[in-house]
């Protein structure tokens, strides 16, 4: 357990990615099995425990702390698990300080019913450290929330056993908690047999292009189609175990229950998931709505229905397609997609063009607001695994952009320790500047010292370590769309955004206004 | 009614019949101080009576002229129509408690102290007293402050994991910076370690006083180019990690050494990486042990967790109020 604590603790406070994937890879090089398992199985959320509940933990710290000391304290640290972890009265005779092994720590709370529970998880809060009964209480609880996804926990596998991260995401669901076989995989064994039906297979990425790129090749030998704005999905099924992953191996199904109870077939395809009604396809922030939910509503099932626009076809009927060209695979999908006979199952529809300029034309002016670009794809590729430059490129359309005011800035970690890299910015709402959304990239290493220069030169106000600047500075911010936002002033969310431009020829009176934002907004459904 | 022996005034704590305040907050006419720390010893009063060393710390910071006249505390004085003396208070070199007798009760202020060994002072020492006047930064039983040797370790390992990055080390000039060298060398830590400019007069002037804090090199040493403080250890002043300073050093690691940093949200909102909880105040449970230690017939609280630690007098069936001083900072800690 210490070992895992100290790694927590780690984590906590690096912010950057390659210093977690860092942090982690030493873990599990210097850890044994299979509490190094166990561990990357709590970090991926697939250590199943009996759920302890915050009320559980309350009750147990009641009989040890005067509640009006522990509400005192909890309104200052502000994280119950952190609270109770800080707080626990040590017993008299300190524990000696002998290492409660991990593994034991979770078979005993696997296997410790509902009534028992409250006792030993007080007789081993009594035993740890406050470190370690962090660690503890994190792992009962389940939300582990210490800044590592599912992803990076895996990407971190990927770093340390230097193998191929596609590979391990193929078949991670066919493996099970302590994964005794893939860090055995990682050390120069043989690669595990996945035995689980329905797993995921590696998908198939593209690069982005431009017109200039594409004037080298010839149209002919590409087919191209409309870029959905949704989420990229496998949609598997298997001897009647069905799935939806996400492009990165990530099990969503449990929050479109609607759309697995479509999946009637024997196979595997390549599509976007979209909010559907009929025809209309609802917007990214619609789709939003319905993801990350443990249960989800009839209501938001009825009002925010669950469809997939396919795009490729993997396996069908027992058959694997990858190694078809795509026109090959294009065929099978059709006949595949009309064969369901679901209307919120279709086939993405193929452009007609001849020239690149057909292209762009279309691209300019698509038929529906959720579309945010093309994919084009070689007639002639097979469906490989991974993000490779050639066979598939993503044209996208161009990104939206305004001139902001810079409001904010807060210093950035590691190389950019000692810089205010992470900017606030905002426009015109009347007579005020409303903040409309943070950027810390897009901008070069010489456009980054100018910028940090002149928040040194204009700070107006500090709060911790946020500066607020005299507004002045105004920026041409890209970004890829925006939604409704509820938890905005502003009322508006940006995605990707970025700082393309730094508008020293622009005076701040000049900046955008909040209805140039709002008109971008897609129509609200009602 | 006995007068009671300390009231509160809006300057500070006042003593009626000495005619004196500890640790006040403007400038008044007769002064004791508990410790240099800049929210305890300010400038500008006409006397000052306070340790040698504190005297000079204050010397140090405010110039020569920070008083109109001062006295070094020795052993058993009479201010006024009451006696004072200073004890150590093991918090910072030169920090004492100080005790104060008058209208027949024995009183003694705290000012800041902790009870964990600091090889940078002198340890502290149990004043009998009827009023303990109690400060309360880590008044709050989340803070139990570990044993600073093992914080040290951290950086260390730190140091050892990440050989090609600068660790730089906040910690406020008088005091945490000298304990986080100390430490470091009682780790074994014998490379030179980089100081901030703020800090080279009070490392001086505790050299001076016997406290070896070994090789000690100014940061902004223009031998040295960004890559040479790769594997070092750089400590500052918690201000200079805003200032363009910073950027000197190469992907730098910034620790910080303060109480606070066992809360997870308090060492985030400061952007730090690698907190190194190491205080020089009395965490919890040496407070309260304090408190049950000096057995005082009531219980004065300041600055800091008042709320709780009245709390815990409270349930302990102990006499207890709080002062309600305004003035002291905790984010100095």
């Amino acid at each position: 357990m210490k070992d895992f604590a100290a790694l927590l603790e780690r984590l906590a406070f690096t912010p950057q990615r390659n210093g977690k994937l860092r942090l982690l890879a030493q873990y599990f090089t210097a850890v044994p099995d299979p509490e190094r398992g166990l561990a990357l199985a709590a970090l991926t959320g697939d250590l199943k425990l009996r759920a302890v509940t915050a009320s559980l933990l309350r009750g147990l710290v009641a009989e040890r702390v005067d509640p009006e000391l522990f509400a005192i304290s909890y309104d200052f640290v502000g994280d119950l698990a952190e609270t109770i972890a800080l707080i626990w009265p040590e017993p008299d005779a300190p524990p000696n300080d002998t290492d409660l092994p991990l593994p034991q720590l979770v078979e005993e709370l696997q296997q410790t019913g509902k009534a028992g529970l409250p006792a030993l998880i007080a007789s081993r809060l009594d035993a740890l450290n406050a470190s370690e009964r962090y660690a503890y209480l994190k792992l009962a609880t389940g939300g582990m929330r210490v800044g590592v996804s599912a992803r990076l926990a895996r990407a971190a596998f990927a770093e340390y056993g230097k193998l191929p991260l596609t590979e391990i995401e193929e078949i991670w669901h066919g493996l099970k908690p302590p994964y005794l076989e893939l860090f055995a995989w990682a050390e120069g064994g043989d690669k595990p047999e996945s035995a689980a039906l329905a797993p995921f297979r590696p998908v198939m990425l593209s690069t982005a292009t431009d017109l200039d790129a594409l004037s080298a090749l010839n149209p002919a030998d590409y087919a191209a189609e409309w870029k959905w704005d949704g989420i990229r999905v496998q949609a598997v099924s298997d001897q009647g175990t069905r799935r939806l992953y996400s492009r990165t191996g990530e099990d969503i199904g449990g929050a479109f229950p609607d759309l697995l109870d479509r999946l009637d077939f024997d196979g595997v395809i390549d599509g976007e998931l979209l909010v559907r009604r009929g025809d209309q396809v609802g917007t990214f922030g619609e789709l939003q709505q319905r993801l990350n939910r443990k249960t989800v509503s009839k209501k938001l099932l009825e009002s925010h229905p669950a469809g997939l626009r396919a795009y490729d076809l993997l396996l069908w009927g027992g058959e694997d397609l990858r190694a078809l060209p795509f026109d090959s695979r294009r065929a099978r999908l059709e006949l595949a997609i009309a064969g369901l006979g679901d209307p919120q199952i279709d086939a993405s529809a193929l452009l007609e063009f001849s020239t690149w300029d057909d292209l762009a034309a279309l691209r300019a002016d698509p038929p529906d607001a959720v579309i945010e670009g093309v994919m084009i794809k070689r007639r002639d590729s097979p469906y490989l695994a991974g993000r490779m430059k050639g066979p598939w490129f993503k044209w996208k359309r161009d990104p939206l952009v305004i001139d902001a005011v810079l409001l904010y800035a807060q210093r950035g970690h590691g190389k950019r320790s000692g810089y205010y890299s992470d900017f606030t910015f905002g426009v015109w709402d009347g007579e005020e500047l409303v903040p409309v959304g943070k950027a810390y990239f897009g901008f070069t290493d010489d456009e980054l010292k100018a910028l940090d220069r002149f928040v040194r030169n204009n700070t107006v106000d500090r709060y911790g370590p946020v500066r607020a600047v005299k507004p002045t500075k105004v920026v041409e911010v890209a970004f890829e769309g925006l939604n409704r936002s509820a938890r905005h002033k502003s009322g508006v969310a940006m995605r990707f955004p970025r700082i393309s431009r730094i508008r020293d020829d622009k005076p701040a009176a000049e900046a955008d206004r909040i209805e140039t934002l709002r008109a971008m907004l897609p129509p609200e459904v009602t | 009614m006995a007068r009671l022996p300390l009231v509160t005034r809006p300057e500070g704590l006042y003593c009626p019949s000495g005619g004196f305040f500890i640790d006040p907050m403007r400038p008044v006419d007769r002064a004791l101080i508990t410790h240099a720390h800049a929210d305890h010893a300010r400038a500008g009063h006409k006397a000052v009576l306070a340790t040698r060393q504190t005297l000079d710390l204050m010397a140090i910071r405010y110039g020569d002229d920070f008083a109109g006249a001062r006295q070094v505390a020795d052993g058993v004085m009479q201010v006024g129509d009451a006696t004072v003396s200073f004890h150590p208070a093991g918090h910072v070199l030169g920090s004492a408690q100080i005790s104060v007798a008058a209208d027949g009760q024995r009183v003694t202020v705290s000012g800041d102290y902790a009870r964990v060994a600091n090889p940078s002072c002198a340890p502290w020492e149990p004043v009998p007293c009827d009023i303990f006047v109690t400060e309360a930064t880590f008044g709050l039983p989340v803070f139990h402050h570990p044993d600073p040797a093992t914080e040290a370790q951290k950086l260390l390992a730190s140091v050892a994991a990440f050989p090609e990055r600068a660790h730089i080390v906040g910690a406020y000039s008088l005091g945490k910076a000298q304990r986080v060298i100390m430490l470091l060398r009682q780790a074994g830590w014998d490379a030179p370690i980089y100081i901030h400019g703020a800090l080279q007069r009070i490392c001086d002037y505790h050299i001076a006083q016997g406290i070896p804090l070994g090789d000690l090199r100014p940061a902004t040493d223009d031998c040295m180019k960004k890559a040479d403080f790769a594997g070092h250890i750089i400590i500052a002043p918690p201000s200079a990690f805003e200032a363009t300073w910073a950027q000197r050093f190469p992907d730098p690691v910034l620790a910080f050494a303060s109480g606070w940093m066992s809360v997870r949200a308090r060492a985030r909102q400061r952007g730090v990486e690698l907190p190194l909880i190491i205080s020089d105040h009395v965490d919890w449970a040496d407070l309260t042990r304090t408190i049950e230690e000096l057995n005082p017939a009531e219980t004065w609280v300041t600055h800091g967790r008042e709320d709780a630690v009245i709390r815990w007098c409270e349930l302990q069936g102990r006499a207890a109020r709080p002062l309600h001083l305004a003035g002291y900072e905790d984010e100095a800690e």
